[in-house]
């Protein structure tokens, strides 16, 4: 009886990844998320279906978004890009930081936790496995909105060049490529959401704290980043090149910003994932 | 208990680094940045005009390096037209950061310099430059060549460009020149010739009169601040549109094409590819002049110019570098000579984030000219097309806007131009089948007719899309003014017209249409009205120059960004490597002495970090086959105990073996520890089998070793394991707990207070479930507050009070028979007296009519027979057991526990 551990026990295997997707897919905040990534661009397409055509009469010319509204009937491509344009500022802010905010502090707030840590799975490797479930997550939500939008967009409005009111019309295979290279940015520059969400979920108990914490951040960090006053000390801002992703519409694409987003949204994600790391490893673990 | 948290050395350093940081940021940002120059502003008075001796004073600013070591080179900066010294200030700025004596004035007859303007004449302007050139050799800051001769180089757009030139012509002293924007000859750039005739040019008369325009002031109404000379000049010409011989005479006078052969300082010519002021074929008959001479030239082109200003920030970028490049050779010596490579730029697209042009950047080894360094032709069709010219000019169409600064992107997506029907014919190309790359100036060749026998023609390259939307490439067209026409066009001799040079990119499928027009806003056309024949004759030819791209920054960010991921992935696989190394070296280390005890705790200490100490010392140990209990009030630090002991928590000292293992947070041997601490935890939304099913498979270990339905059997919860879990009630959740601690059969069960929440039948239940578990070599560890429950499921017990053991051992010989008895009396005082004369060890009152009896071996008959013979009456003799005796002896001491542990 000397072995030193149990049998079939294997730290490596504790909280297999599939076991941890099984878990969070029967949450309801899972599929009321991902069903709203689906149900988004039909209600999105009810509005213009039911909106009428004189949606000019709010006088929003020259918003962030008036040529994209102009645009999003003109064909399927142009529609997915419009429901991502929607939800890039917050929706898809609030569904990272949901899915990386609530996976620690969930369970922590159930009392699961210290059940898991005492299996024992090793406590990088509970964060790891939670982590890579709460990423697909985001990203399947990510994916499911922009499938859906083309999906429902080509039905309705066929398939067509990727319009633009200012560059040149992109044809639809090259349109599909962008819209997988926006996809791409936008999942790296959220990343900074799930990682400081996903520190504030080991930091605290309150799964809403967590993810209304790392939402109100980003705020408060996009905020910051209007005042032009600040000067050079906005481009270290984690939301400064959010809207990098509008340069692959030009033409020729714009890489500039999207390879500084994408280098500032790593460094932060990284700093953010190893304090959680850091702290998760070294806490006592009390509730 | 204070409300705060509670300082401790820690906090305070946190604390003092965040304050000292935020502290730091915010002076850094809030202090002005200390300027690197030092500015001096003043007023020089120098004579110039013809015989030199007309004073004029003017606004002048000397900046100066702050860190300078000895003399440095100057640079005369000067303004374009309209503007004054504050015009350049930042260009200024810039320049003596670099280590430059820079000396910016306003011109005469501006802002608040005195005189009159005479358009960069050689005997005013021109020579208040050089006048300026004596004041900067006599400053003893500035390097100079020789005495009155100082080291110095001449910047300037525009109007500043042209003096620059000029000046370098007139004056030897003046060391390398950067002109930018500027003109080659006045009488061509505002009378414009674009065929190959000796008749006289098309005067621009949009841009004439911007010009004229932009001078207020003066005591004449209708000339400003202009000399009487000039303005006599521009009102001739604006009137008829052709010039008298003085007014050449004038213009040409202002023209550095009159002094090229002079300059013998080195030139930077810049010039701008979206430029209907001063096109691209100003700067090249500069830079063919210049060349001729031998003096060495080099030419960049940029999009910008007087109708797209300062270009995009790649562009902007370039041109800085390359004036930067010029003087520090020139002027410093530093770098090695620049080479004769030529760089220009090409709108590329359109950027959706500021909604502005964006530009390429390509050089070439050198200078082309306008007429590339190949030719594309293509075929053009279109018959003879009648054209009229309205009377008046009116309507007309519309090429460019002058002076209205207009963002590039709508002077090169076409918004701007347009023509009026019936007053332009068109000729077309097929469709392009490859991309054609043009930089240069194309050429048509046009047959005219003319009733009249001369004719005001405007010709245009327009490049239309798949749509047939065209665009005018920046919004460039080529006047010509042909005379001697014949009435028929069959008759008429074909002219070879060079259009404006353009840098563009031809996009396979697109077309290419020359569009002869008879108006042009910007131009002076014939009032009267009359009607032409035009044709083209067979082919466009276009330059075509094919350069190498300037490598973006772009690119190095990309390769910034791959450094940063290979860097974070090296990173995640040391760490792991590492930690693999450490948890492999933890996992072999066994204490022998303890390897077959399912639990062994060594001198638990567990301080917190708020300083409070929720256990000061426990140790104890449980064997096989033992039921331990572990007894303490509420607060008795039995949790923590159990916290640490399931590596939840770091103990502060101490040590837990399991068969032998050192317990550290998430040590493999707690596999063979099922727990249950603090109360449940499931996940609420699944049922009680889901949960249990969720648990083992978190585990990882094979489903078959779960023994699921024992566990299943032990929680006795019928068909509620098929209900969730947020339904059940408090002692369900007990029982499942309890279940899931039991998943697996581990041989260390560890469970907090397991009878909580369960009912009478129940707690007999479990008590014969433990004890039968207990079997087979395994153990438990059961912490309670209860004394009954642990007398009767435990076979030992350990008894803790505020963080130390007060008690431990078999239960039977904990429980047994006490040395002392509690006895109710109806007289303490006198029960206390008889009994103290007994011999006894110890009376101790216990309420208002009770007495704890230390016995000390007298028997309890003797005790009672005593107090009655004493006619004390004895109400009750209750013998006590020491668990009890422990047991009450901590509650009594403070029976509110001692805080939450």
């Amino acid at each position: 009886m000397s072995t030193s551990i149990a049998v079939g026990y294997r730290p490596s295997r504790t909280l297999p990844i599939v076991a941890e997707i099984r878990r969070q897919a029967s949450r309801r905040r899972t599929q009321l998320a991902l069903g709203f990534m689906v149900l988004l661009p039909l209600i999105i397409l009810a509005a213009f279906e039911f909106g009428g055509g004189s949606g000019d009469d709010d006088g929003n010319g020259g918003g962030a978004f008036s040529s994209l509204v102009d645009l999003a009937t003109s064909g399927g491509l142009n529609f997915a890009l419009f429901c991502l344009a929607v939800s890039a500022g917050f929706l898809l802010v609030v569904v990272f930081a949901l899915f990386a905010g609530d996976t620690v502090a969930s369970e922590a707030s159930w009392g699961s936790l210290r059940y898991l840590l005492a299996i024992p799975v090793p406590r990088a490797r509970l964060l790891a496995v939670k982590l890579i479930v709460a990423l697909g997550y985001s990203f399947v939500a990510l994916f499911l909105l922009a499938g859906t939008g083309l999906l429902v967009g080509t039905l309705r409005y066929g398939w067509h060049p990727l319009g633009s009111t200012i560059a040149a019309q992109i044809p639809p295979g090259q349109g599909v490529l962008r819209l997988l290279g926006i996809l791409a940015y936008l999942a790296v520059i959220l990343l900074v959401v799930a990682g400081l969400a996903f520190l504030l979920s080991v930091l605290t108990d309150a799964a809403l704290g967590a993810v209304g914490g790392a939402v109100l951040l980003w705020i408060l960090s996009s905020i910051l980043d209007q005042i032009t006053a600040l000067g050079s000390i906005r481009n270290a801002l984690p939301t400064h090149y959010s809207d990098a992703w509008m340069g692959l519409l030009s033409t020729p694409v714009q890489t500039e910003d999207l390879a500084k987003g994408a280098i500032s949204a790593l460094v932060y994600a990284t700093v953010f994932w190893g304090l959680a790391f850091f702290r998760f490893t070294r806490k006592d673990v009390t509730s | 208990m204070s409300r705060f948290p509670r300082v401790t050395r820690r906090r305070a350093v946190t604390a003092a680094v965040v304050l000292v940081l935020l502290a730091a940021a915010t002076v850094w940002a809030v202090l002005p940045e200390r300027a690197a120059w030092t500015a001096q502003d003043l007023r020089i008075t120098v004579r110039s005009g013809p015989g030199g001796d007309e004073p004029v004073e003017l606004d002048a600013r000397f900046l100066l390096p702050r860190d300078r070591s000895g003399k440095v080179p100057a640079v005369l900066l000067a303004h374009g037209f309209g503007g004054t010294k504050a015009s350049v200030s930042s260009d200024a700025e810039s320049l003596a950061e670099r280590g430059y004596a820079v000396l910016t004035w306003t011109a005469r007859g501006f802002g608040k310099s005195t005189g009159e303007i005479h358009l960069d004449s050689p005997d005013y302007e021109v020579k208040d430059a050089q006048r300026l050139l004596d004041w900067l050799a006599a400053r003893p800051e500035v390097q100079t060549d020789a005495t009155g001769d100082p080291r110095v180089g001449v910047v300037g757009g525009s109007y500043g460009g042209a003096l620059a030139l000029l000046l370098a012509g007139q004056d030897q002293r003046v060391d390398a020149i950067v002109p930018s924007i500027t003109w080659n000859d006045l009488s061509h750039a505002f009378l414009p010739q674009s065929a190959s005739t000796d008749a006289t040019g098309v005067f621009k008369k949009g841009w004439a009169g911007v010009f004229f325009g932009g001078s207020a002031g003066g005591d004449n109404p209708a000339c400003g601040r202009f000399a009487a000379d000039v303005c006599a000049t521009y009102l001739s010409m604006a009137t008829t549109g052709v010039p008298d011989a003085t007014s050449l005479a004038l213009l040409r006078r202002s023209s550095p094409a009159t002094v090229l052969d002079k300059i013998k300082a080195p030139t930077l010519l810049i010039q701008g590819a979206v430029d209907t002021l001063f096109p691209l074929s100003e700067a090249d008959a500069n830079a063919k002049g210049i060349a001729a001479a031998g003096t060495p030239v080099k030419v960049a082109w940029f999009t910008g110019g007087h109708d797209g200003g300062a270009g995009p920030g790649n562009d902007q970028d370039r041109v800085k570098f390359l004036t930067v490049q010029w003087l520090d050779h020139y002027l410093q010596g530093k770098g090695s000579t620049p080479s004769g490579d030529f760089t220009f730029s090409r709108v590329a697209g359109f950027s959706a984030l500021d909604r502005d042009l964006v530009t390429n950047g390509y050089s070439t080894k050198a200078y082309p000219g306008l007429t590339g360094t190949g030719a594309a032709d293509l075929a053009l069709t279109g018959s003879a097309q009648p054209i009229a010219n309205p009377p008046n000019g009116n309507p007309a169409a519309i090429s460019a806007l002058p002076g209205l600064g207009s963002r590039l992107s709508s002077l090169l997506s076409g918004n701007v131009a347009t023509d009026v029907p019936g007053q332009h014919a068109t000729f077309d190309t097929a469709p392009l089948t490859g991309a054609i790359e043009v930089a240069g100036s194309p050429t048509v060749r046009l047959r005219a007719a003319s009733p009249t026998g001369e004719a005001v023609l405007f010709v245009k390259l327009y490049d239309l899309d798949q749509n047939g939307s065209p665009t005018l490439s920046a919004g460039l067209v080529a006047p010509v003014r042909l005379t001697g026409l014949p009435k028929d066009i069959a008759a008429a001799q074909p002219v070879t017209v060079t259009l404006p040079a353009i840098v563009r990119q031809l996009e396979p499928g697109h077309t290419l249409q020359v569009v002869v027009a008879t108006s042009d806003q910007g131009f002076l056309t014939p009032v009267a009205p009359t009607t032409y024949t035009v044709a083209i004759d067979g082919q466009l030819t276009l330059p075509t120059l094919v350069g190498t791209a300037i490598a973006s920054p772009a690119t190095l960010w990309w390769y910034a960004l791959g450094a940063l991921i290979v860097a974070l992935l090296l990173g995640l696989t040391l760490l792991l490597l590492v930690r693999r190394a450490r948890s492999r070296r933890r996992v072999t280390s066994v204490t022998a002495e303890y390897a077959d005890t399912p639990l062994v705790v060594l001198g638990l200490r567990k301080a917190y970090d708020d300083g409070f100490v929720a256990v000061e010392e426990i140790g104890f140990t449980v064997e096989r086959g033992q039921v331990v209990g572990l007894l303490g009030p509420n607060g008795a630090g039995k949790t923590t105990t159990l916290r640490v002991l399931m590596g939840l928590t770091k103990p502060t000292a101490g040590e837990i073996y399991v068969f032998g293992h050192r317990l550290v947070p998430g040590a493999q041997i707690l596999s063979r520890v099922g727990a249950l601490v603090e109360g449940p935890g499931f996940l609420p939304h699944l049922t009680g089998a889901q949960n249990l099913r969720a648990y083992w498979e978190a585990t990882g270990r094979p489903w078959a070793d779960a023994r699921f339905e024992e566990a299943l059997e032990i929680a006795g919860l019928g068909t509620s394991v098929h209900r969730r879990t947020k339904n059940y009630s408090h002692g369900m959740r007990q029982r499942l707990a309890i279940a899931q601690a039991m998943l697996g059969l581990p041989e260390l069960l560890v469970l907090d207070e397991p009878t909580d929440g369960l009912d009478p039948p129940q707690i007999a239940e479990m008590r014969r479930v433990l004890q039968r578990y207990a079997t087979d070599g395994r153990a438990v560890l059961v912490s309670s507050h209860l004394l009954a429950e642990v007398e009767q499921t435990c076979t030992h017990a350990v008894v803790v009070n505020k963080g130390r053991i007060v008690a431990s051992g078999p239960v039977d010989d904990i429980v047994g028979e006490s040395p002392s008895v509690a006895i109710e009396v109806t007289d303490v005082p006198a029960a206390t007296e008889i009994l103290s004369g007994l011999g006894v060890r110890s009376v101790t009152p216990d309420g208002a009519s009770g007495l704890i009896v230390d016995m000390n071996g007298t028997p309890r008959a003797e005790l009672v027979a005593s107090l009655v013979r004493a006619g004390v009456g004895v109400d009750r003799v209750v013998p006590r057991r020491r668990l009890e005796d422990a047991f009450l002896a901590l509650v009594g001491d403070n029976s509110r526990g001692s805080g939450d542990r």
